[in-house]
């Protein structure tokens, strides 16, 4: 007797066949997004599960970085930065329920840190002492097994990359009058995985405070006449 | 205080029944005007002026005072207030008096089990078990009555006896204070009251129509031809208007003790102690509401010190209360107090629920609950590790400064800004905002052409355009600068009035800040980076 095999069971075995063959998970599944602009800086085009970034201390470039996991459904940790500028934060695109704040775990830092990779997928933590490539080893084992990514203000062994702004010019204020709109910045990122520096020109933040590239012409200032 | 989700007392259910059985002795506790009682046991307020209690612009109770000015109830409340115009509207509130109810059926309870409210104000036990055991029925109404006065001083009480329910609720009303209708009397007792007594609107309305005023007019017809007209429910009214209501007492079952106390003797003083010796209590304390099949999540802690000092807080949970959590409040309240509102050792602990569900809605599911339960779980890890402040979650809410307007809310807690967002707070920072905000205002010095701190004129105009800023222990160029923009803010308001003048400044490395000008001097408030 032949069993009789349905067509839509055979293509499902076909499917799964095609699933356990394939190499595990590609590269782009395994890393979380970022905005369009820095794609182009990061060695993956995207926070690199398991990885830890070095940041510059500009609070613009860590909420630029978070805004797209948390628009994604990602929980987000920030520890040790008491300073973290909330309602920018939320102009930027952040979710603030699913935002955790830690501001200041003191000693504890590392353990904090250690406790929020567990379900964190993206934790953001100022180092509150220097770090032994000991403990940074075993806090990245964790991070690879829970698929969290670690982005740090300062320095920290072994990092993918390390990213920086510099060059700002702020548009909007003047001598006397004005008031600040908007701000034009040159991304860089130096990474391990790649020789050289690349950057990227960004208007961080624009008027409505969110991240954008910067418009490739400046505009033409226009003289106003006074009337009346 | 009883959970809000505990045992109710159960709505009266009666089932007619056509015997001629004579009807269980009742006893009936009734107090007039219960809904303004109520209120002045809630709110600790005088009851012998004019007060009433207002419900859909009608008066439904009033107070003695009121009733001598000529306040009844049903009467409309603008007509009520020009009757009496000094007479006092309170808004009537089913649920205060329920609450209040509460303690006197507990008063009751503790005399005579097996007690049933009726309505808030209005209760019934078996009369026989508590007149057997006092030697005569007119000595159980004086025993109930003199336990509610000198325990809850309620002076008011009345009692009335008789056979069946609706029999002893209407000898109750004739009570000053007692009325006992001898046994098998209550047909004659009932006969000369008014139909009106039956609470029927139809009933009552109509059957005056028809010649019937009284009870015994109603009790006289037979009960065939009053089914026929009436139906089943005006069946009953005849059947309680004959004395031969056939309801019987539904006690209610107490609602189980859920809070809990611990006495320490002699005082402890270190928090951990306190923790360590509470554990048993707080495990206790969740073991008694699983029991009945519920779960906290809402805590109230109260700790008092050898000097009687009293810190009581509620605490949420943004799960449930496992005793482990349950420590941490006590852990973490204690050491909040610790030498403010606590100066002595502890003496005693009560943990209450305060908001308790079904422990069904709260069973992890068989594949886990979701990422949300884990992210809760670690988070309060943390928290047992940094206290509870020390994990926060934000919001924004309403205000002029930046740090204000970042409302943090430690985990688990309900947030609560007082300021609310949508408000225009003329005088906010215009988008785009700074990425770093100092959450205490930093000093700093602007300096002008001259060397010196640049200043305001009368006019509110710089008295000299900033060269450079000194910040962070640097000194740098000031490359733009933008301001004054003044605030002034609850100039009626002594304590919470601020003047200051807000300027945005880059320095020569790009840097963009956000300083305020006040009496005090130069400070940083944010800084966009």
């Amino acid at each position: 007797m032949t069993l009789a095999i349905d067509p839509t069971r055979e293509a499902l075995l076909q499917r799964l066949r095609a699933q356990a063959e394939a190499p595990a998970r590609s590269r782009a599944e395994r890393c979380l997004p970022v905005p369009d602009a820095f794609a182009k800086l990061l060695p993956d085009a995207g926070l690199k599960q398991g990885a830890t970034y070095c940041l510059g201390v500009a609070g613009s470039l860590l909420t630029a970085l978070l805004s797209e996991p948390s628009q994604a459904g990602s929980w987000c940790g920030v520890v040790g930065m008491p300073e973290f500028g909330v309602e920018a934060a939320q102009a930027a695109g952040i979710a603030l329920d699913r935002l955790v704040l830690v501001p200041d775990p003191g000693d504890q830092w590392l353990a904090v840190t250690a406790a929020l990779a567990e379900v964190l997928p993206v934790i953001a933590v100022r180092p509150g002492g220097r770090v032994r490539e000991g403990d940074a080893a075993r806090l990245t084992a964790r991070l690879r097994d829970r698929g969290g990514v670690l982005l740090v203000h300062g320095d920290w062994p072994r990092a993918e990359a390390r990213l920086q702004l510099a060059e700002p010019r702020w548009a909007g204020l003047g001598i006397g009058h004005g008031c600040l709109t908007s701000r034009e910045v040159v991304a860089t990122a130096t990474s391990k995985r790649f020789a050289g520096v690349r950057s990227v020109r960004l208007r961080l933040p624009d008027p409505q405070g969110r991240l954008a590239l910067a418009a490739p012409v400046a505009p033409v200032p226009v003289r106003l006449k006074a009337a009346g | 205080m009883t959970p809000r989700s505990a045992d109710r007392p159960r709505p009266g259910q009666s089932q007619p029944i056509l015997s001629g059985a004579q009807p269980a002795r009742c006893l009936v506790l009734w107090f007039p005007a219960w809904s303004v009682r109520a209120w002045s046991l809630a709110e600790g307020q005088p009851i012998d002026v004019p007060l009433a209690t207002v419900a859909a612009n009608r008066i439904t109770a009033c107070s003695a005072a009121a009733v001598a000015e000529g306040v009844v109830i049903g009467q409309r409340r603008r007509e009520a207030q020009s009757r009496c115009p000094t007479l006092q509207v309170i808004a009537s509130d089913e649920a205060r008096d329920v609450r209040e109810f509460e303690p006197v059926v507990a008063c009751i309870e503790e005399l005579s089990p097996g007690v049933q409210v009726l309505r808030p104000g209005q209760c019934v036990v078996r009369a026989r078990g508590l007149a057997n055991y006092l030697g005569s029925e007119a000595e159980a109404a004086e025993t109930l009555l003199e336990a509610v006065v000198t325990r809850l001083g309620i002076p008011d009480g009345r009692v009335g006896i008789a056979d069946g329910r609706f029999a002893a609720a209407q000898a109750a009303r004739a009570g000053n204070p007692v009325r006992i209708v001898p046994a098998g009397e209550s047909a004659g007792f009932l006969a000369p009251l008014p139909i009106s007594r039956l609470a029927d609107e139809g009933l009552s309305t109509l059957l005056p129509r028809l010649g019937v005023h009284t009870l015994g007019d109603f009790a006289a017809l037979s009960a065939d031809s009053v089914r026929d007209r009436f139906g089943t429910q005006g069946l009953r009214l005849h059947t309680f208007a004959s004395g031969l209501d056939p309801s019987t007492v539904q006690p209610r079952t107490p609602p189980p003790e859920l809070t809990r106390r611990l006495h320490f003797e002699p005082a402890l003083n270190l928090v951990e102690q306190v923790a360590f010796s509470a554990r048993a209590t707080a495990e206790d304390f969740i073991a008694g509401l699983n029991a009945v099949g519920l779960v906290c999540t809402e805590l109230r802690v109260e700790l008092v010190g050898e000097r009687d000092e009293l810190v009581a807080r509620n605490w949420l949970a943004a799960g449930v209360f496992d005793a482990g959590a349950v420590i941490d409040r006590v852990r973490w309240q204690l050491q909040a107090a610790a030498g403010r509102q606590l100066g002595s050792g502890v003496v005693n602990l009560l943990l209450e629920p305060i908001a308790v569900d079904a422990q069904g809605f709260h069973m992890p599911g068989l594949f886990g609950s979701g990422p949300d339960e884990r992210v809760h779980h670690v988070l309060s890890r943390v928290q047992g590790m940094l206290g509870h402040t020390g994990v926060l979650t934000a919001e924004v809410g309403g205000g002029r400064w930046l740090a204000e307007r970042q409302v943090l809310v430690p985990w688990s807690d309900r947030p609560q800004s007082e300021a609310p967002r949508q408000r225009p707070w003329p005088g906010r920072v215009p988008d785009p905002l700074p990425a770093t905000v100092f959450s205490e205002t930093r000093p700093v010095r602007l300096l002008g052409g001259s060397g010196r701190p640049v200043a305001l004129n009368s006019r509110g105009a710089v008295t000299d355009p900033p060269v450079a800023l000194e910040v962070e222990g640097g000194r740098r160029t000031v490359i733009g600068w933008a301001g004054p923009w003044p605030i002034d803010e609850r100039p009626w308001d002594a304590d919470r009035h601020r003047v200051a003048n807000r300027f945005q400044v880059v320095d020569g490395s790009g840097t963009a800040w956000l300083l305020l000008l006040d009496e005090r001097g130069w400070w940083a408030e944010a800084r966009y980076d």
